[in-house]
């Protein structure tokens, strides 16, 4: 058992032991290291103040580069890789790097409190680009800054930053240095952080398995410890609530619960698998859900963040489920005594409540995908991305000869679980798909939901929102030339 | 030799520090390093909005590990105020009572701010509940106030409604919104010797943060210095509500001896500090079959929270504005300053002027759908008298005559090159065949005043080195925040002595250098320090002139600046060379700037004069879609045309054009505010409150400084304030969602939308757009 924590700042190596393992990356950057240059501006994972880049080795054999948010990323999650923040952009002779360039002449900041975490964002999809690459577009230049907040600027100069910066510099600019990906590759294997870590410090103690057979046996000898995958919720409990946690189990460095399988027309999405992951395994398969897990956050939170996580932690307005549930993913749920599978639906037991024996995990989330093409999946927040949800509905709605053969509608923000529209679906079964089954299915959802009022959206609203979504998709499945939506890809006023 | 300077007026030179902000070196305060032994200070915010602080009991708060200090309203030596006008209701500490919910009850110094947050929570708190003023409509009917009413009026409103063919009445809600700079408050106080303070702070007044410690901590202004080298965005929020958080840092540091800093996370800056005032206006207007408004009585009612602070001042601007560009013939404006057991609302970029302007554009939109009209020409037919203009037409409703009218030239400009009405037709068209999407479209314009109305605060020093290589040091008042101030001033100085920018270093406002600064605020920054720091320059350069005269035997009037050398007759020579003979010939090279603004004159009694130097014009045109199933919405195009006067620098111009513009935006769609019933605010961090982000920005955006902008006035180099008049250009994405919701009644109805208009304010004005436009038919029908 390792109990030290191995990894690059940069091109150096660092060692520790001994240290808070609820310490954040930030806060070490800033206090241990005082590279100030990364800032706090919400710690929450929600501004992007603090972007940083990590580099991993990753599936091909080379480097692997993903934004995270320093504020809500735990130290020992470093273990094995590569960190970088903005002190590492600059070339070895002080020449700026070709990010830093382009903001600086587009006239990219003005207070410049953000734009150290801008330039990582921006470091990282010059880094997904290549050589030869074309430039990104603007909506891949939106997601890439969509976990980046600026207060002064309006976005439009960074946006021609990002259009303007090229591709990432090679060869004797970088030779030798931080951003050399063989270089910091070779460093990487030469860390020798396999193998189960264990470190302690400040009454805290963190585990990180490597197998998913030794995390049974942990949580079976600790079962009041917190199951973290990318901290993107646990994370504030700690910024946020300024708890203390005393066991955590780190999945991220099991192997086998990172992995995204596809079997029996089936995706099984590993408990450590990232949003990232998935969306890309998504890709051109089912666009609606793979665009409600583009919002459920930036690409620093879904660089960190799972998908099971989003399921696991049981709340009533995670974004995941609904669509899942609508399409009848199960989840495979593991503890030293064996496995069962059980419907995501069945999951949810109450508010806060899951189904979940003592020493049990969720290892898996498996996702048929038959008829994901047609889900349809609308999420309704204040903002388009990065935002908290009011109301999301998912209708899997399976019609022939124009008639309802199966309704599958799942709703989040409307109760306190993820649940389904038993009543909604019941009303709609078997008739033909019309107007008059529209104004049934609405009424039923009345029966179906007593949302509550919040913050982000009335009681009223919701339901409201709810029924009309129904004649939404009910509209997309039926006259598809009228145009219905806002955001995503094809919609309105784009291009 | 080039024969031309760089990064003189007029030419687009980078920010001072776009180098240093990309590379992560550009520091701010809680990047300095800090002293040994450093303490970290954690306010301690009360639970309750309104209650008796009965018993405060510290000693465990004082045993607690790591504790150096824990200090209440008890400990302050001083006086426990911060208030910024003097008013005496802003308590450093809470004393006897607690106004709202987040108010500091006292204040824990720790080794680290873990510690001392960790201390804070073993306090003995005690208190008697009091029932709590939450909102502009229990103020109002509580007669409530940090000020008393205030009316400005000319001829007799009354009468003119009773007369006027047509008359209609509304009221409309207007949120408050967050400032959300990036970098929260946060100030370093440093002990000095003989019990002084160094103090480096965020704050846009580092004048009042210095007078604030001094008074908190009961010794002269002379024993406190403050320093603002940059702050990560401020927009108002730093410019009064920077002080207590510096008193509270120098009061844990004189207590202990050791440097402390107060930094507020994310969730209690948002708690603790104050916020755009949320306004209720009310409006009764009468006016012809032609639009033209004859009669108008109109009540702004703000909610300012438990203090005075600058509501008085805000207030104000909100009635000044609520003319916008349109002549108000008889008319009554009426501002209530609510007092309510909120955080104590403050300035924020337009202070007040664009509530204002929100108003009567409201009232605008109401007139336009009674008519049938085209809400721009409604706009059109009630603007100002251009210069010249003979009708009389030219005078504001607080009687200061309006000479530099250009906003209808300036908006027919736009309307034309944003080709608004095809533009409209195709919306029209668009809309009959889209049941789910509705589009809409608005061109708004924007009249803002310039200078503090506070007539005193209208004054600026400057302080200007020349060392004896040439090389030139220049500080000022004006504090730089991102708006770009550092350069201006960099580059009116770099012009005047007609050498390379890059040979001038801008230094942190200190308020040893420069004594008794106003805030940067009221867009006033590079107005006034510019000319303050050029009537330095000139001092220098006269000196120097008649130095160099007499060593080449010339007159001073052949000495000629130009190009990074200087000609004296036959003599030429660089201006370093210069510099070091001018210091050998013992001539001083140091120098003092300052400005006040003329032509100033206002009566605050009669509401009557001149409060304003100029006025800043602009105008936009925003294309929404809105979604009527879900009521979100998406700016489509945005179209701009504003007036910055002759630019010092059009990139940074065009930065705080499009960066107002976003800001303002969000402030009308997506940023709210909501407090639960005990008066907790529910959104305090960016997971709650939505600032636009990238993907927000319009797909089309293009925006142009207004090509034939001179200011009328005598400012520095012609040029006209461009910190806050953009927000405002905002207003028309607000008019085009509500365009898109009249729609649904073939734009006969007005929609009424309050702000900001959040898809739920949207999705209910689009069903009772479509309740009334139903029951209008039925009437017509009936009919």
């Amino acid at each position: 058992m390792r109990r030290e924590i191995r990894f690059l700042l940069g091109a150096e190596e660092r060692r520790l032991s001994g240290f808070d393992p609820l310490a954040t990356v930030l806060n070490w950057l800033r206090r241990e290291e005082r590279l100030a240059g990364t800032k706090e501006g919400c710690a929450e994972g929600d501004c992007g103040a603090c972007t940083v880049v990590l580099g991993e080795p990753g599936p091909d054999g080379g480097l692997r580069y993903r934004p995270v948010n320093a504020c809500i990323l735990f130290l020992p999650a470093l273990d094995g890789k590569q960190l970088l923040t903005v002190e590492h952009l600059k070339a070895a002779d002080g020449a700026l790097h070709p990010v830093q360039r382009a903001m600086a002449e587009r006239h990219a900041s003005q207070c410049g409190f953000c734009t150290p975490g801008f330039a990582m964002s921006l470091f990282a999809l010059q880094a997904d680009g290549g050589p030869g690459r074309p430039p990104a577009d603007r909506q891949a230049i939106d997601d890439a800054l969509a976990g980046n907040l600026c207060r002064c600027t309006g976005y439009g100069p960074i946006v021609a930053a990002a259009r303007a910066m090229g591709p990432p510099p090679a060869g004797a600019a970088v030779a030798d240095g931080p951003l050399d990906r063989a270089a910091t590759a070779a460093r990487l294997a030469a860390l020798d952080a396999g193998g189960p870590l264990a470190v302690e410090g400040a009454g805290t103690r963190w585990f990180a398995p490597t197998e998913a057979g030794a995390l049974c046996g942990l949580l079976a000898g600790h079962p009041g410890a917190v199951l973290l995958a990318g901290a993107t919720d646990a994370g504030l409990w700690v910024t946020k609530q300024h708890r203390r946690l005393e066991t955590i189990i780190y999945l991220g460095a099991i192997p086998e619960l990172r992995r995204i399988r596809e079997a029996g027309g089936a995706l099984e999405i590993g408990a450590a698998a990232t949003y990232e992951d998935a969306l890309a395994a998504l890709d051109g398969r089912a666009p609606d859900l793979a665009e409600t897990i583009r919002r459920i956050g930036s690409r620093q939170i879904r660089g960190a963040g799972t998908v099971v996580g989003n399921i696991a932690n049981g709340s009533p307005i995670g974004d995941s489920p609904p669509p899942l549930i609508a399409l009848g993913a199960t989840l495979a749920l593991r503890s030293a005594a064996g496995r069962r599978e059980i419907p995501l639906e069945a999951f949810f037991l109450d508010y806060g409540r899951q189904d979940l024996r003592p020493g049990e995990f969720v290892e898996s989330v498996r996702v048929p995908l038959a008829r994901a093409a047609g889900l349809r999946c609308y999420k309704v927040s204040k903002r388009f991305d990065q935002d908290i949800t009011a109301v999301l509905g998912a209708f899997d709605i399976e019609v022939a000869d124009g008639t309802v053969r199966s309704a599958r509608v799942c709703f989040g923000g409307m109760a306190a679980i993820p649940k389904r529209a038993a009543a909604c679906e019941a009303a709609l079964a078997g008739r033909r798909w019309d107007r008059a089954a529209v104004e049934a299915g609405r009424r039923a959802l009345e029966r179906d939901f007593a949302p509550i009022s919040d913050h982000r959206a009335s009681a009223g609203y919701r339901l409201a929102v709810a029924r009309n979504l129904l004649d939404k998709a009910f509209l997309e499945t039926t006259a598809p030339d009228i145009p219905t939506r806002l955001a995503g890809p094809g919609s309105h006023g784009h291009g | 030799m080039a024969d031309a300077t760089r990064g003189g007026v007029g030419a687009p030179a980078a920010h001072d520090s776009a180098a240093l902000h990309v590379s992560g070196e550009a520091v701010y305060v809680d990047d300095i390093p800090e002293p040994a032994g450093c303490l970290h200070v954690y306010p301690c915010p009360s639970r309750e909005a309104h209650a008796r602080l009965v018993r405060l009991d510290l000693a465990a708060v004082r045993a607690a590990p790591g504790v150096a200090c824990a200090l209440s309203a008890a400990d302050i030596p001083g006086e426990n105020d911060t208030s910024p006008t003097g008013t005496g209701d802003d308590p450093c500490l809470a004393d006897g009572t607690i106004h709202f919910l987040g108010q500091p009850l006292f204040a824990v110094a720790a080794e680290t701010i873990e510690q001392a947050r960790a201390a804070a929570a073993r306090a003995v708190v005690e208190t008697e509940p009091l029932e709590p003023v939450l909102t502009v409509e229990q103020a109002m009917a509580a007669g409530s106030f940090v000020q008393d009413p205030h009316t400005m009026r000319r001829g007799d409103a009354g009468r003119a409604l009773a007369a006027a063919p047509r008359r209609l009445s509304g009221r409309m809600e207007i949120g408050g919104q967050d400032h959300f700079y990036l970098e929260g408050q946060v100030s370093l106080a440093i002990p000095a010797e003989g019990g002084g303070m160094f103090v480096h702070c965020s704050t846009q007044h580092p004048s009042e943060a210095q007078h604030a410690v001094a008074k908190v901590l009961g010794r002269p202004d002379n024993a406190v210095t403050v320093e603002t080298r940059r702050m990560g965005g401020a927009f108002g929020g730093k410019e009064s509500q920077a002080a207590q958080w510096a008193a509270l840092a120098a009061l844990a540091a004189d207590r202990t001896g050791r440097a402390a800093k107060l930094r507020l996370d994310r969730d209690d800056d948002m708690t603790m500090t104050g916020k755009r005032h949320d306004f209720v206006a009310e409006y009764d207007v009468g006016f012809g079959a032609d639009g033209r408004i004859l009669g108008l009585s109109m009540s702004l009612a703000a909610r300012c929270g438990f203090s005075a602070d600058l509501s008085g001042a805000i207030v104000d601007r909100a009635m000044f504005h609520a003319d916008n560009c349109y002549h108000l013939p008889d008319v009554e404006i009426v501002g209530h300053r609510c007092r309510t057991n909120t955080v104590s609302n403050t300035a924020f970029r337009g202070f007040g002027g664009p509530q204002g302007m929100l108003a009567i554009e409201r009232v605008v939109e109401e007139i336009a759908r009674d008519l049938g009209l085209d809400p721009l020409e409604v706009r059109r037919r009630n603007l100002y008298d251009p210069p010249g203009g003979g009708s009389g037409r030219d005078v504001t409703h607080y009687g200061m005559k309006v000479e530099d009218n250009i906003a209808g030239a300036l908006m027919e400009e736009l309307a034309r090159s944003a080709r608004y009405a095809e533009r409209r037709a195709g919306i029209d068209a668009f809309n009959a065949a889209s049941p789910v999407l509705k589009r809409g479209i608005a061109l708004t314009p924007v009249k803002f005043g310039i200078s503090f109305t506070t007539t005193f605060l209208n004054q600026a020093g400057a302080l200007v080195h020349i060392y004896k290589d040439g090389s030139v040091h220049l500080n000022h008042g004006g504090t730089e925040m991102g708006q770009g101030l550092y350069v201006k001033v960099a580059q009116a100085v770099a012009e005047e002595f007609q050498i390379d920018i890059d040979r001038i270093a801008v230094s942190a406002a200190n308020t040893g250098k420069v004594p008794n600064t106003s805030p940067t605020a009221a867009s006033s920054g590079s107005d006034m320090n510019g000319m303050a720091a050029l009537a330095a320059a000139r001092t220098l350069k006269e000196r120097l002139a008649r130095f160099a005269a007499a060593r080449f035997g010339v007159a001073p009037s052949e000495v000629a600046f130009r190009a990074n050398r200087v000609r004296a007759g036959e003599a030429e020579l660089s201006f370093a060379e210069l510099a070091r003979l001018a210091w050998l010939g013992r001539v001083q090279l140091s120098a003092t700037g300052f400005y006040r603004t003329p032509r100033l004159g206002y009566d605050r009694e009669k509401a009557w004069g001149r409060p304003f130097f100029y006025f800043a014009y602009g105008a936009a045109v925003s294309e929404v879609a809105i979604d009527t199933l879900t009521g979100e919405s998406k700016v489509l195009a945005v179209d701009i045309l504003h007036d910055v006067g002759r630019s010092l620098n059009p990139a940074i111009d065009l930065g705080q054009i499009e960066g107002g513009f976003v800001q303002g935006m969000g402030w009308l769609t997506s940023e709210e505010l909501r407090w639960d019933g005990d008066g907790r605010l529910m959104t305090h961090a960016p997971s709650t409150y939505k600032i636009p982000a990238c993907g927000d920005r319009p797909e089309r955006f293009r925006m142009a400084i207004w090509p034939r902008g001179e200011n009328a006035e005598e400012t520095i180099h012609r040029s006209k304030a461009v910190g806050e008049p953009p927000l405002i250009l905002a207003i028309s994405v607000l008019h085009a969602i509500s365009d898109a919701v009249s729609s649904l009644s073939g734009g006969r109805l007005a929609a009424r939308l309050d702000a900001p208009a959040t898809p739920e304010r949207i999705l209910a004005a689009v069903e009772a757009m479509r309740a009334r436009a139903g029951a209008a038919a039925g009437r017509r029908a009936a009919e």
